[in-house]
């Protein structure tokens, strides 16, 4: 599904990402962990095609395709999604809006007639079960006002209208309490599938506890410094991230 | 009088209401005076600084003609709002036709007429607000107006009263406008406790000329009242047109206007409004789409000389091609208007690297016990935005088009009356699509 290979990247003058190299097949979660700074935001971003970074060196393979020649809207109508860790606000577009307006793109790729408001309804009234939510969300203005909770939630509705191949979760469980987490975390399991991958970004360990992923990434200083299986994040947990930045120094 | 006069209702000629009574006499004649005495504002002028009045001054402009009553109702179809039952008066060049004009069933006291009509029927009220709220030493063309005007719109709601229908004052131009000037006078008089929405509407049917629109709209606003006012300039983009509202409220009263400017070559507005008593409300909403080189100024005016009122204020627009902005906003508070709540903001999009703003808030407090705040921005798209609509398959040009869309609707959804928000909502679509 997706081979990132060698990738590097730069803000501006400065390299974030060091040679990132990660292969993740259909229907797996893999969990990218580290610290503050070792750029798995990044690699999120990257993904997505964000502006502000510059791909340097190395490639990325999703389907077949190369990634990192499409442009953003050409990565999202192929599938590939980013719930970002600051939605951000548009005032004006109501939620309803923008996620048919999402919608009708990705289908229209896919050869698909577009849908209508009424019929668009009809489907939002299932994908709002996923995260709980009644239909009242979608006369909101996108996430303008939203608590944190709210936008974490609207993130991973769009993901279950949208049905990516490969969705990437950058930090979607910072600033959320327990409830909106347990939310949150069940609606990407009720979206798991054996034709979807996840890459799943995140600070600590509590996310993995609802979200279980088929392996679990260590990303410092811009690499990968260690891969394992879901017990390598209980164990970072355990021993900080000091002990992986001395990991990552014997590899340097 | 000619048929075809009969046909346009009161159409008198300028030498006609040179007739009039007395109190109408002494109005024009101050306006002629004044205006002979300062004539067209230069580039010194601080008011009008950054909008050069040189190709209004310089040309020769003729009245319009009384024309030919020939016009399709069906053209002005598109410049309507769907709702037959509204009462709407048509001005033809600044002539009013009857024919075009449906008024329909009024509650008992309301008129809705064109105000050569009403100067008969109801001209002791005519009287006592003509030129007496917007007056001639506030602007050259205002004094022009007052000079020239022969015709406007007319609403007066008696008080308690809820005018259920909005009233639409519609002003076309058809080609044979070009190089014509009107002055069209617009009177609108609600009364005591009574509610009421009127549309002013500049509209043409003549794109390719070049003509000039020098309105002039005054609004009694009584204790008590509630008003919506929504004023769309749709003119040619080779025309001219400086218009003024002034507005006076009286205490209780909730005045909220929208102001949409969209034609012109070269487009000005004011508008003032007095809080002349107390727990006054006004809110005051524009938007202006400019592309070409275009030239869109907006100055507007809150006096909030009585204590405990609230003014809000929302100027947005959204420039293309080489086209220019101005927006002046001025507040004045009065030593005695104490807990004066006062907002202004003004926010531009530009789409374009040879668009320009001007942007300039003046405020003037005299009382210290008042909430009075400002802010003005001059940006672009937000990139983060753009990357957020992108990253959910929405092409970028796409993108780009509902991010500016919504900039805008943040004051089109301020308009109260849904079908005239919802075709508004239209307008700014379509014309942001192009």
């Amino acid at each position: 599904m997706l081979e990132i290979k060698d990738l590097r990247a730069s803000a501006g003058e400065k390299e974030i990402l060091r040679g990132i190299n990660l292969t993740v097949r259909p229907g797996e979660v893999h969990a990218v962990m580290g610290p503050n700074g070792s750029g798995k935001s990044t690699l999120a971003q990257v993904l997505a095609g964000h502006p502000a970074y510059t791909v340097t060196a190395g490639s990325v393979s999703y389907l077949g395709q190369d990634l990192l020649d499409m442009e953003p809207e050409e990565r999202a109508q192929a599938g590939v999604f980013l719930a970002f860790q600051y939605p951000v606000e548009i005032p004006g577009v109501t939620n309803a809006y923008f996620l048919r307006a999402a919608y009708n793109e990705i289908r229209k790729v896919r050869g698909l007639e577009e849908v209508d408001s009424m019929d668009f309804l009809d489907l939002l009234e299932q994908k709002l079960k996923v995260v709980e939510w009644g239909p009242e969300i979608m006369s909101r203005a996108v996430n303008s006002g939203f608590s944190g909770g709210e936008k974490k939630r609207n993130e991973i509705l769009q993901l279950a209208v949208l049905e990516p191949r490969l969705a990437i979760l950058d930090e979607t469980d910072s600033g959320l309490d327990i409830d909106a987490l347990r939310i949150v975390a069940n609606g990407v399991n009720t979206l798991r599938a054996p034709d979807r991958s996840f890459i799943v970004v995140t600070h600590y360990q509590r996310l993995l506890n609802y979200i279980v992923p088929d392996y679990v990434h260590v990303l410092s200083q811009g690499r990968i410094v260690m891969s394992g299986g879901k017990d390598l994040a209980l164990e970072l947990e355990a021993k900080g991230y000091e002990w992986v930045d001395a990991a990552a120094e014997a590899l340097a | 009088m000619s048929g075809a006069m009969v046909q346009y209702g009161l159409a008198r000629d300028e030498v006609t209401m040179a007739d009039g009574p007395e109190w109408l006499e002494s109005l024009r004649r101050g306006g002629a005076d004044r205006f002979a005495t300062v004539g067209f504002p230069g580039a010194r002028d601080e008011e009008w600084r950054f909008t050069p009045v040189g190709p209004i001054a310089q040309a020769a402009w003729v009245p319009a003609a009384l024309p030919a009553d020939d016009l399709a109702r069906e053209r002005l179809a598109p410049f309507l709002f769907g709702h037959p039952e509204w009462s709407t008066l048509v001005f033809v060049n600044g002539w009013y036709s009857e024919r075009l004009s449906p008024i329909g069933a009024l509650p008992d006291g309301v008129r809705v007429s064109s105000l050569a009509e009403a100067l008969r029927a109801d001209g002791r009220l005519l009287e006592s607000h003509l030129g007496r709220h917007a007056p001639v030493v506030g602007s050259p063309f205002t004094a022009l107006n007052a000079a020239r005007f022969r015709d406007g719109g007319y609403v007066s709601v008696p008080a308690g009263l809820d005018l259920a229908n909005p009233v639409h004052l519609v002003f076309v131009t058809t080609p044979d406008a070009a190089g014509t000037v009107t002055h069209p006078r617009n009177l609108l008089v609600v009364g005591r406790g009574a509610r009421a929405s009127v549309i002013e509407s500049y509209v043409t049917l003549a794109p390719e000329q070049t003509y000039w629109t020098n309105p002039v709209t005054e609004v009694a606003s009584a204790a008590g009242s509630w008003v919506e006012h929504t004023r769309i300039q749709r003119e040619s983009e080779l025309a001219y047109h400086v218009g003024l509202t002034h507005v006076d409220q009286e205490r209780d009263s909730h005045y909220r206007s929208f102001t949409l400017a969209m034609g012109a070559a070269l487009s000005r507005h004011n508008l003032h409004v007095r809080l002349n008593a107390e727990n006054v409300e006004t809110l005051m909403y524009g938007l202006y789409l400019t592309r070409g080189e275009q030239v869109a100024d907006n100055h507007t005016a809150i006096f909030h000389d009585r204590p405990n009122c609230r003014s809000w204020e929302v100027y947005k627009g959204v420039l293309d091609g080489r086209s220019r902005a101005v927006f002046n906003g001025k507040v004045f508070v009065k030593p005695e208007a104490q807990k004066t709540d006062a907002k202004q903001t003004n926010r531009n999009l530009l789409r374009s690297d040879g668009a320009k703003v001007d942007t300039k808030p003046q405020l003037e407090i005299f009382a210290d016990d008042v909430k009075c705040t400002h802010g003005a921005t001059v940006g672009r798209l937000d990139d983060l935005a753009l990357f957020y609509a992108r990253s959910r398959g929405i092409p970028v040009v796409a993108a780009e088009r509902l991010l500016t869309y919504a900039f805008a609707a943040e004051v089109v959804e301020e308009v109260a009356l849904a079908p005239v928000r919802d075709e508004l909502e239209r307008l700014v679509r379509e014309r942001l699509a192009t």
